[in-house]
Formats: structure tokens, sequence, C-alpha cells
């Protein structure tokens, strides 16, 4: 017999728990410390000397940094209490974080990147002290040409928009080698793909042309042709496009750009529904690349650092950024990794050493763990997932999923609450800030908004039927409050730490402070934080 | 100062389906059709929240307004002080006011010292505003109209009074709300009243605004709606070439281009630039066809509207002889991004009159949307939408 439980409300009663905690500097005492180092024997002293003299001048501090002084506890209690007032990935249901891929990233993964095998590691170590870490490196880049069907690969680059400007930064070395770099200036995108294609092209000196959708909301194949002429250096789409749409065309936008001469990239930062199911280089595509902090295990932004992995053809492969690792096999058959410069035509190094290795091995683990079969079920899963959550959101009176009606998605869905906002006057932002008394993530999209009212969501292959219905309740909801409460959506946030932010001040350089030396400086005309002005202790 | 001028009847044929209330007929139908005026109404809910905001300071703020119906009993009624400047002319405000008693009252209400005339009614309310602001003064609206086709409007009155407190707030401390040129357009409603919408831009007014207070926010902040507008400007004055003659259309893109080119605009008519200098100011037909023989030209023109016209409202100077005569590659178009996305999917319009001149402009159009970046997007003249008449999609 079990003991009779009260019953859990329908909707979870969450409220974030508030510290009220000072900025870290507040809390500086002059003279408080977290550890005392050692005295320096005297034995060493003498043998060593001032270590500190040896340094050139220009490298030594006239008057030390102005940090806080604490205590180790202090600190500790300190970012706890932080971190208690943010909705992590690891306790929300994280899927409306749309286009970002939250997926779960299994602890054992973390587990492995903590072991000292790899945090004892450092770059400039000898190749030959690190054949375990190289050859990851090279076993990732074969299973990541395996999964995009191009012939090499790269992860030099630290997060998705730098591997864009790597796709575009080989297409304009390549189109040069060519003697083309003078005709070919312009780069043609789609309002849909993800911005930092435009903004790569642009700042690697490109002339942008963006696309809109056709009638039907598909990538406009006509509008395309229309762009494209011999000046054209590259398309570069994303694909599916942040709606969820996978263009059905895409081999005739490869086709029609070949035709002119130009080179088709495509960003797979939506990969996550396609796993084993299309592949970049079938399509036609001569570059692509992957965030590994999407797709493959790893946590996303504030969630730990990004990793990008630039996958391309034979013909691109000599301008991928490096230095490589290389696998060679000695006569007797010994397999050794070592690192190789590029030659003269690549673009050279995009980032220190040889990637975000923590990602690496994190992406190497997890695709290890799965296997072949894993991957396409994470894929379909992803898929599946999706599309049960568009059915049940759009049961909810007021929204919308824009855009080739009533074809089903692939791994996100961008939603409209137009008519909802029609209907009550609450905006999709409103909408998001109730959201999280709820203890629910929620993002709207990239700016400008071209759905009306948007909201992107996006379940990955981690969540249960029964979380996807739990967010789906709390949406629904939040939706019902907008009709016949709005003001407690108005006036949302009643649950969380902080309440609305002011947003006037992030456009204003005079008034936006986005470190505490700039809030004093700013706000108080104080030059330097008041802790700075008390000389510190110097260490042994 | 803020000032207040309402247009007492302005929304009264909204409600009894007359599509606008411009026209004495159509406010004698409406008032027989049983609507109620809700122009003082809404009014006195954006200056109640100017004085809920200003009572927790030192002053109330004064209110610069006209006699009776025109503002005076609205100033009492939300419990701040008036300072009656203007009568309607032999009415004292309590007979039917005209659209010339607006102008009238705006510039009054300017000479007496307004930095910022609010006023409620629709787009013709605005039109008249616009008429009798000067070049000191900004204004705003305070939503009561029918037809509010025009950005100048807040999303709703208590929102167009939470910024006239912030703009008093601001002159106390000896600041400024940042301000944005923006488009009164005016639908002939005789011909809304057979369906058929064509918006015309009939002036421009500086609007200020504040996070989300100013229509729906579609950009990240006010601010980046107002840079997406220069960045545009930007890229169509990068695009110039020298030795060319470049017609500059109507419209706030182009009044922003202009500023950006350091010369002064017309606000409604067709100025011709040439290396970085205006030869011909508000030039008619005629005058554009000579300026063409002279040289190399090309017409810079920006999406006028809500209806995505790019030629044939407001800029018919730019008819179908001159673009003849404008050789091929006859267009610069210029338009945030934003603009194109608030089409929702429809194509951009042109109509010249001339089917010919029509077709052959019909087809992809490069939209120069800001620095470096330019969008192809569809173009179609109204004609060939014969058998898809537009009347649903106008969004305000």
């Amino acid at each position: 017999m079990s003991l009779p439980l009260a019953p859990k409300p329908a909707i979870r009663r969450f409220h974030q728990a508030s510290w009220d905690e000072p900025v870290i500097f507040e809390l500086s005492t002059p003279g408080e410390r977290g550890v005392f180092v050692t005295p320096i024997e005297p034995g060493v002293r003498d043998a060593v000397g001032d270590v500190v003299a040896a340094l050139p001048a220009g490298l030594r501090r006239a008057t030390p940094p102005a940090l806080p002084e604490l205590g180790q506890m202090r600190v500790l209690k300190h970012y706890l209490r932080l971190s208690q007032e943010n909705l992590g990935a690891d306790l929300n249901v994280d899927i409306g974080q749309g286009t970002c891929t939250m997926k779960y990233s299994p602890k054992i993964n973390d587990q492995l990147i903590g072991t000292p095998q790899l945090t004892a590691m450092h770059p400039l170590q000898d190749p030959a002290d690190a054949q375990g870490v190289l050859e990851i490196v090279w076993s990732l880049e074969r299973m990541l040409a395996e999964i995009s069907g191009m012939d090499q690969v790269s992860l030099h680059t630290q997060g998705g928009s730098a591997a864009i400007w790597a796709n575009i930064a080989m297409i304009r070395a390549y189109h040069e080698a060519n003697g083309e770099g003078e005709q070919r200036r312009e780069v043609i995108t789609t309002i849909f793909s993800h911005p930092s294609n435009a903004a790569a092209a642009k700042a690697a000196g490109y002339e942008v042309i963006t696309i809109f959708p056709d009638a039907e909301g598909y990538p406009d194949l006509a509008a395309l042709k229309a762009a494209l002429s011999p000046r054209t250096a590259a398309i570069m789409v994303t694909n599916p496009e942040d709606t969820g749409i996978y263009n059905p065309a895409i081999k005739q936008w490869v086709d029609a750009a070949h035709e002119v001469g130009a080179l088709a990239a495509y960003d797979q930062a939506n990969a996550n529904g396609i796993l084993g199911i299309t592949r970049a280089r079938d399509a036609g595509f001569d570059v692509c690349h992957f965030n590994l902090h999407k797709t493959f295990s790893t946590p996303h932004a504030c969630g730990g650092p990004g990793a990008g992995a630039n996958a391309v053809s034979a013909a691109l492969a000599p301008f991928l950024p490096g230095p490589r690792v290389v696998r060679e096999v000695a006569a007797d058959g010994a397999v050794r990794f070592d690192l190789r410069d590029t030659d003269a035509r690549s673009i050279g190094s995009v980032a220190p050493f040889h990637g975000v290795i923590p990602n690496i091995v994190r992406a190497y683990s997890w695709i290890m763990a799965l296997g072949a079969e894993g991957l396409l079920a994470a894929a379909e899963i992803a898929v599946l997932n999706n599309n049960y959550l568009l059915a049940k959101v759009l049961e909810i009176p007021g929204a919308s999923a824009p855009y080739a009606a009533g074809r089903r998605r692939i791994e996100q869905v961008r939603y409209s609450w137009q008519e909802l906002f029609e209907d009550t006057g609450i905006s999709s932002e409103e909408i998001g800030i109730r959201m999280t008394d709820f203890g629910m993530h929620y993002w709207t999209s990239h700016h400008p908004y071209v759905v009306p009212q948007p909201f992107t969501l996006e379940p990955t292959e981690s969540y249960s039927k029964a979380e996807i219905d739990e967010y789906v309740a709390v949406l629904a909801e939040v939706a019902r409050e907008a009709r016949e409460t709005p003001e407690v959506v108005r006036t949302a946030p009643h649950n969380q730490t902080v309440h609305h932010t002011h947003h006037d001040d992030l456009d204003d350089p005079e008034r936006w402070a986005i470190t505490w030396r700039a809030y004093q400086r700013k706000y108080f005309g104080a030059g330097t934080p008041a802790s700075a002005a008390e000389p510190a202790e110097t260490a042994a | 100062m803020i000032a207040l001028v309402v247009n007492p009847i302005a929304g009264v044929g909204g409600p009894a389906g007359l599509a606008g209330s411009d026209g004495a007929a159509v406010q004698e139908r409406a008032e027989a059709l049983g609507s109620r005026r809700r122009a003082a109404e809404r009014a006195r809910l954006a200056l109640e929240t100017v004085a809920a905001r200003s009572a927790a300071g030192a002053s109330r703020p004064v209110v610069i307004t006209a006699a009776g119906a025109m503002g005076e009993d609205v100033v009492r009624a939300a419990g701040l002080e008036p300072r009656v400047v203007f009568r309607a002319s032999s009415r004292d405000g309590a007979g039917e006011t005209t659209a010339a008693d607006t102008t009238a009252a705006a510039r009054a209400l300017v000479d007496a010292g307004a930095s910022l005339v609010l006023f409620a009614g629709g787009d013709g309310t605005a039109r008249d505003v616009a008429a009798g602001l000067g070049t000191d003064a900004a204004a705003l609206g305070i939503p009561a109209g029918v037809k509010m086709y025009s950005p100048v409007f807040a999303v709703s009155p208590r929102a167009a009074g939470a910024l006239a407190a912030a703009w008093v707030a601001a002159s106390e401390a000896g600041r400024s709300l940042p301000v944005q040129e923006r488009e009164v357009l005016d639908v002939d409603e005789a011909q809304l009243r057979v369906a058929r919408v064509e918006p015309r831009l009939y002036a421009t007014m500086p609007v200020p605004y504040l996070a989300g207070r100013t229509q729906a926010r579609k950009s990240a902040t006010p601010a980046s709606e107002h840079a997406a507008v220069v960045a545009a400007a930007r890229g169509a004055v990068r695009s110039l070439r020298p030795g060319v003659r470049y017609l500059l259309g109507p419209g706030g893109t182009m009044a922003e281009v202009a500023r950006e080119l350091g010369v002064a605009k017309t606000p409604l008519g067709v100025d011709v630039v040439l290396d970085g200098a205006v030869v011909r100011a508000a030039a008619s037909e005629s005058e554009l066809l000579d300026e063409i023989a002279a040289g190399p030209a090309r017409a810079v023109v920006s999406v006028i509207g809500g209806q995505g016209f790019l030629l044939g409202r407001g800029n018919q100077q730019l008819s179908a002889r001159v673009l003849r005569a404008l050789g091929p590659d006859p267009l610069v178009a210029v338009a945030p991004e934003q603009k194109l996305i608030d089409l929702g999917g429809r194509p951009l319009l042109v109509d010249t009159g001339d089917a010919a001149v029509d077709a052959r402009l019909a087809g992809f159009v490069r939209v120069i949307t800001s620095a470096a970046t330019t969008s192809i997007y569809p173009v179609t003249a109204p004609d060939a939408e014969a058998s898809d008449p537009e009347g649903e999609g106008h969004a305000p």
C-alpha cells in the first residue's frame, strides 16, 4: 500500500531563488585571501633569483590589478548564489531556445574532459607526448567527413560564426587562387539563414544579397536565379532554415550556383535532424560546417564553449585552416600522429593551437557512444519530437506556424503569436517573460523579426514526451492568461529574481555598462573601483 | 512644454463601418448610426498617464492646448492645467471643427512654445497637424482615428501618455528624447469606401520614441530600428557614382539618404542631386526630363507606405515618361529590411500608369537594405494583380 501523497498541480509551482547578492567587487575586503602561498624556500630563492625581474619591463605591471579580495568560502557562496538565480540548462525544460539545439550533454562526457589526461595537457607539448589527443582530433575529423560526405575536415574554429568565417575565407582564397577574386564580389544568402552568414561575408569584404521566401515559404529559387551572376562568389545557406523548413530544391540551388561558377556553402548549425539522413556533399555543396556545441553533445553558449568543424570537398581542401593533424604509418606498421603546417594556399590559423579540445573530446565520445545507427536514431527522434510538439502547439488558440502551411518540419519551428497579439495586445516577448515564472526558458527570434510575434522551439532528441507535454501546458496556460488576466502577463515576471530590465540604456554609449568598472565610471564618475585604491598585498 | 490638440470628430466613422470620418456627410451619417466620439476619451487616458507619472514629482506640467473640445476640456478632465492659446473660429470648439482648425491649432501650439504636440485622431488629423507643425517641434499621435496607416501613433493612449511623461521628465533634466522622421500617410476615404486602397505620402514629422512605446517593436530596439534606416541610407549613398544625376524621391528613408549626402531635401518633392549637390529641388516631370537629357541619370526610390509601392504613390513626378527616359536600369531602390519584411510576402508594386513601363520594371528588383547589403525582391504592377484584388492586406 502506497503512502497517500497529495497530487502535484498540473502546472508546476516555481519560484526563482533571490539572494540579493552584491557584485563581487562590493564584497571585497582589503587583505582577505583565499590561499596564502607558501613562502619560497631560501635555497630555491637563491638558486632561481628574482623571476619577475627576468620578464621584459613591458610585461610587468606598475601597479597591482584591481581584483576583489575574498576568502575561498565567500567566493564559493557568491557563485553558487548567482547560479541559483539562473534558469540553468540542467534545471529547466530547455526546448524554448530554438536553433540553439539545447540537447542533453551526457555527464560522462564532462567527466572525461575533467580527467588529468586532458587537463594536464599543454597545446605546445611535443606531439609524441600527445598521441591520444591527436588521435581523437584525427578520428573526429574522419567521422565528420563521413557524416557530411566531404573529403576533409578541420576542427580549428572555436564557434559557429568562426566556422562560417572560415567558410567564406576559404571561398575567397579559392577564387583568388583561380584569378577570380576581383570578379566575384557577391555572396547570396537567405533571410532565414543564420545572420552570421551575411555578417561573415560582409566582414570578408563581400556585397551580400538576401533572398526572401517565396509565396509558400520556401527559399525562392526564381529570386536566387535573378541574383546569381558571374559576380557571385558563393551561396551561403542554412538548411533546414530556422523555420525548420527543409529547402526541397536544395540541389537546384547548388546546381544554379555552380552554373555561374560560384561555390555553395552549407551552414549545418541545424544538422540535428538530418544526421544519417542527408549529406551536404550529396547535394553538391563544396563547403559546410557543423557546430559541435549544438549537434554533438557539447553544451551551448553560456553552458560551455563553442566549437566549429569545417568540412570541404577535395578542391577546397588545400584552403582549410591549420596546422593539421596527420596520421602516419611507419614501415613496421606503427601508427603515429603528428602536426603538419599547412601550405601557402591555406587560410592559415584561425584560432590558437588545435581547436577547442574539450568540445572535440565530448563530440568524439558522443559519436562513439551512439555509433552510426545511434546518430540516425537521434536525428529521427529529434524530428519526431519536433512534429509532436508542432501538433500540440497548434492546438493552442492564437498560435500558428507561418509558411509551408500543413507541412511537417525538421527539427525546430519558428511559431507566431500574431493572432494572440491581435486579440490581446500581449506580445511574444511578454509571453517569454511570463514563461520564466514557471521555470521555463523561451526565445523569440533573431532580429529583425520576419515572422511576426515569433517564438522558436526545438525539442531535440533529449526530451521525453512528459517534458514536452509540460512545456506545452505552460505555453497554453500563459496564452490563456493573456486572454483572461492579461495584466498578470503584462506585469510579469512575478516569480523571478529580477524584474524588467530597462533596454534604453543598452542603446546609449553614455549609459551602457557591461563591466563593473564601466558602471562606476559612467554612473559615479569614478576612475577605478574603491578596492583598487588600496595597494593589494602581493603574496610572499 | 507639451501640447495637445484633439480632433473631436476623429474615429466617429469607424464603428459605423464608414472607413473613416472625413467629410460632413459621413460625420452626420455616423452620428445617425449612433457612433460615439472617442477621441476625447482616448486623449484623456493619455493625459491621465502624464498626470500619474508627474504626480510623484514636483510640478504638474501645464499643457498648451486649444479651447473647448479641441483639448481644453480633456486637459481639465485629466486633472492637468490647460493653457489655452487657440480658439476654433467662431465656435469655441463647441460646434464642429474642421481640418483647417486642426492645422491652425497646431501652428498656435508651436508658436506658444510647445516642443511636443500630442494629437488625438487618425491619419487625417496627422496630416492636418503636420501642415501646421513647422520644423522645430515633434509630434506624437494618440491613436483615436479609423485609419492609422502612418507610423506616427503610439501603440495605445496610455503608451502615448507614458512617452509624453518621459518627454517632460527629459526636458526638466535638460535632455531630450530621440526622435525619428516618420511618414504621414493617408488614403482617400472616398476610394477606400469603394475598396481601393492607395495610401499616399503627405508629409513627414519628427516622432519621439522609447523602448516598446511606439508601435509593436519589430527591431531589437527602437534605436536599432532607426539605425537600420541610417544603414540603408548609407548603403544607397555608397552606391552613388560621380557624374550621374540622382533623382531622389520622397519619404523618410530618402530624407535619411539626403542627410547622409549632406544636402537639403524637400520632404515630398523629387530633388535632383549631382556629385553631392542639389541641382534641382522639387522638380516637376518636365524639369526631370530636362535633367535626364543633360547626362546619365537614375531615380532613387524607397518603399512608400505599407502597400509596398516603389512608384506611383507620392512620387508621381517619376512618371512613365521619366522612367523611359532613364533607360534600361532606371531605379536605385532603398529600404531597410524591415520594410520588406512588413510586406508579409507580398511583392513590391509599381504603377506608373503605363502598362509597358510597369511590365518592364516587373520581375525582381535589387533593394539596398544596408551598407554592402541588398535583397532581391519581387515586383509586380497592380494591374497584373487584377485577379487578386488586395482587399485584405494593408497592415497599418
